[in-house]
């Protein structure tokens, strides 16, 4: 049994908590963060930034951080965007979705600042 | 003119062969393949299976003067060669719209598979694709929710999910069992799956495994924060007793149960798919006996055709083979009908076994679900096939994990996110798979133990029901 490895999550334990895509991956750094937004901006998808306290993460809706960057295709702009959102609630989770109207859904979403972490 | 009735047996193509015809949009349109019996020329067998899948019986009857045959009767229209098969041909028919109750399958295929598939003048016989008019798909309720509100109902973005079929199949107590559930749950998967053959057996009782498994998801649920689910079977006896599980599910909140829809009867089925969308609930749908039906090149119902009527009497996953697993499925092929369960429109693709355009009247798409034979390896070759709107279940691949459901969970979660990454990234997942893997094994010790346990385990046996092409 000593080579088993227990598998350490437990409820009420922060660490423990996970935010959907990539969340079971490490931290990415700041180029593989570029790569992902600019996959967003490739599918013509439209990139969002919303925010959240972390104890309310399960709710649907999380606030909404000015609106939707309607077209914004200039990868810098888009993580200015999510920086700003960030620095103005330090304490909140923030994540960037892109949203495909075509398919009336969100592309892709994924966590980008996570307090603590 | 009125016409004089005179008894006896007259060859079919007299009345069902039909060359100049010109399908209309009402028409449903459907593709046989068919080996005639010695010396029955094509045409004559074309008509026989078209006679006798709509209007027509074996012999003339003088009540067909009472009638206008000519606006009911379904007609054969073209032939094709088999490609790279001699003996068999392909038979177009088109049957007008009358001759189906709306809104039912039941109906349609009571007529298209029907005796006809036991007639002698034809050796063996396959319905390969069928164009539904657009009438005939609005009267179908249609997937409960499709995939978009899945996704928004469960929160899932821009991956496929990931699920696990419970095992063994059998024997478990229903506490044991939602162990398996609840570890697997806290790994990283999004939903667990009752075996098809997991009804409710002295072993383990429906509503013990339903309470058991909901305490599991709700407990994985609060650990996580991400949601989830378990795919209750509500397959049962008596459709009676397949709604009393429904009900309770919905009671203990459950957001998912299973149906199988072939061994249920496509009645009860749609009755419970009708059920879910009133209800909220998703509905993933197995496919026992398929195998049955469809696996016989010359004989049976190719399972595209199986496809297109589960999108219609509604279901929100369905199983569609894995291509790599250990399970049958040719690639091409399966690329066909997991288009004809996501798109929009279906257009005619040969290369695919596609037949026909396919109009689905803004009918929502449901989920294909890969399942069957898988592990981490074939992670790489899955995302890059099925893409995002997916859902990926690996069972032994999960539980067979030497340490256990949650790290075999946690292992195939980074698995499949790491592919993500790479592929948004833009490198090419099915060259570059085992570099992919090998880098996220370094933070992940669950993934690695994964891929030495499965290294040397794959499936290559080869398709028995292959496309047809030419040059085998």
């Amino acid at each position: 049994m000593s080579n088993l490895q227990d598998y350490n999550s437990r409820l009420g334990d922060p660490a423990s908590k996970r935010f959907e895509t990539f969340s079971y991956l490490p931290q990415m750094n700041t180029d593989e963060i570029r790569k992902q937004v600019q996959y967003i901006v490739d599918r013509g998808w439209n990139p969002a930034v919303e925010h959240c306290e972390p104890e309310n993460a399960m709710h649907c809706y999380w606030y909404m951080w000015k609106l939707p960057m309607f077209g914004e295709t200039d990868v810098d702009r888009i993580l200015a965007e999510c920086e700003a959102c960030h620095k103005a609630n330090p304490k909140h989770l923030v994540k960037l979705i892109g949203y495909d109207n075509a398919r009336q859904t969100q592309g892709t979403a994924m966590l980008l600042f996570r307090p603590g972490a | 003119m009125a016409k004089t009735y005179q008894a006896g047996v007259k060859e079919y193509r007299e009345t069902y062969w039909e060359p100049t015809y010109t399908p209309k949009e009402s028409d449903v349109l459907a593709v046989f393949k068919i080996v005639p019996q010695a010396g029955v020329p094509r045409e004559e067998a074309a008509a026989a299976v078209a006679a006798e899948s709509s209007t027509a019986t074996w012999t003339t009857v003088w009540t067909d003067l009472l009638t206008d045959m000519y606006y009911y009767k379904g007609r054969a229209y073209a032939i094709e060669d088999v490609p790279g098969d001699d003996e068999a041909f392909y038979a177009f028919i088109a049957y007008p719209m009358g001759l189906f109750e709306e809104g039912s399958i039941v109906n349609v295929f009571t007529s298209l598979v029907g005796n006809v598939f036991g007639f002698k003048a034809v050796r063996s016989l396959r319905l390969e694709d069928v164009r539904f008019p657009l009438w005939f798909v609005v009267t179908n309720p249609g997937p409960p929710h499709g995939l978009y509100v899945e996704r928004d109902k469960l929160n899932k973005y821009g991956r496929p999910l990931l699920g696990c079929t419970i095992k063994p199949k059998l024997g478990l107590s229903a506490k044991n069992y939602g162990r398996a559930v609840y570890e697997c749950l806290r790994g990283g998967l999004d939903f667990t799956k009752d075996d098809e053959n997991v009804n409710s057996q002295p072993f383990m009782r429906w509503r013990d495994r339903f309470a058991f498994c909901q305490e599991a998801i709700d407990k994985a649920e609060a650990e996580t924060g991400e949601y989830k689910g378990h795919y209750l079977n509500v397959t049962a006896p008596t459709v009676e007793d397949m709604f009393e599980r429904a009900e309770y599910a919905k009671e203990i909140g459950s957001k998912i149960i299973m149906s199988d829809f072939i061994t249920l009867g496509w009645a009860a089925h749609t009755s419970l798919s009708k059920w879910c969308r009133k209800n909220g609930m998703l509905l993933h749908v197995h496919r026992a006996m398929h195998a049955v039906i469809d696996r016989n090149p010359k004989h049976g119902i190719n399972f595209r055709v199986l496809t297109k009527m589960l999108r219609l009497m509604g279901g929100d996953h369905l199983h569609s083979g894995t291509v790599v697993g250990k399970l049958e499925g040719d690639r091409e092929a399966t690329l066909g009908w997991i288009g004809m369960m996501r798109d929009r429109y279906t257009k005619e693709d040969r290369a695919k076994g596609i037949f026909f355009d396919q109009d689905w009247g803004q009918m929502p798409g449901l989920f294909p679900v890969a399942s069957g034979g898988i592990h981490v390896w074939h992670m790489p070759a899955l995302v890059s096939i099925f893409g995002d709107d997916s859902v990926l279940q690996f069972g032994g691949g999960t539980i067979g994990h030497p340490w256990g459901n949650a790290a075999g969970a946690a292992a195939n979660r980074v698995a499949l996110e790491a592919c993500v990454q790479a592929r948004n990234e833009g490198r090419h997942l099915e060259k570059e798979g085992k570099d992919i893997l090998t880098r996220a094994a370094q933070h992940s010790p669950e993934l690695k133990i994964a891929m030495e346990t499965w290294k040397e385990i794959k499936f290559e046996f080869d398709t028995v029901d292959k496309l047809d092409v030419g040059h085998r």
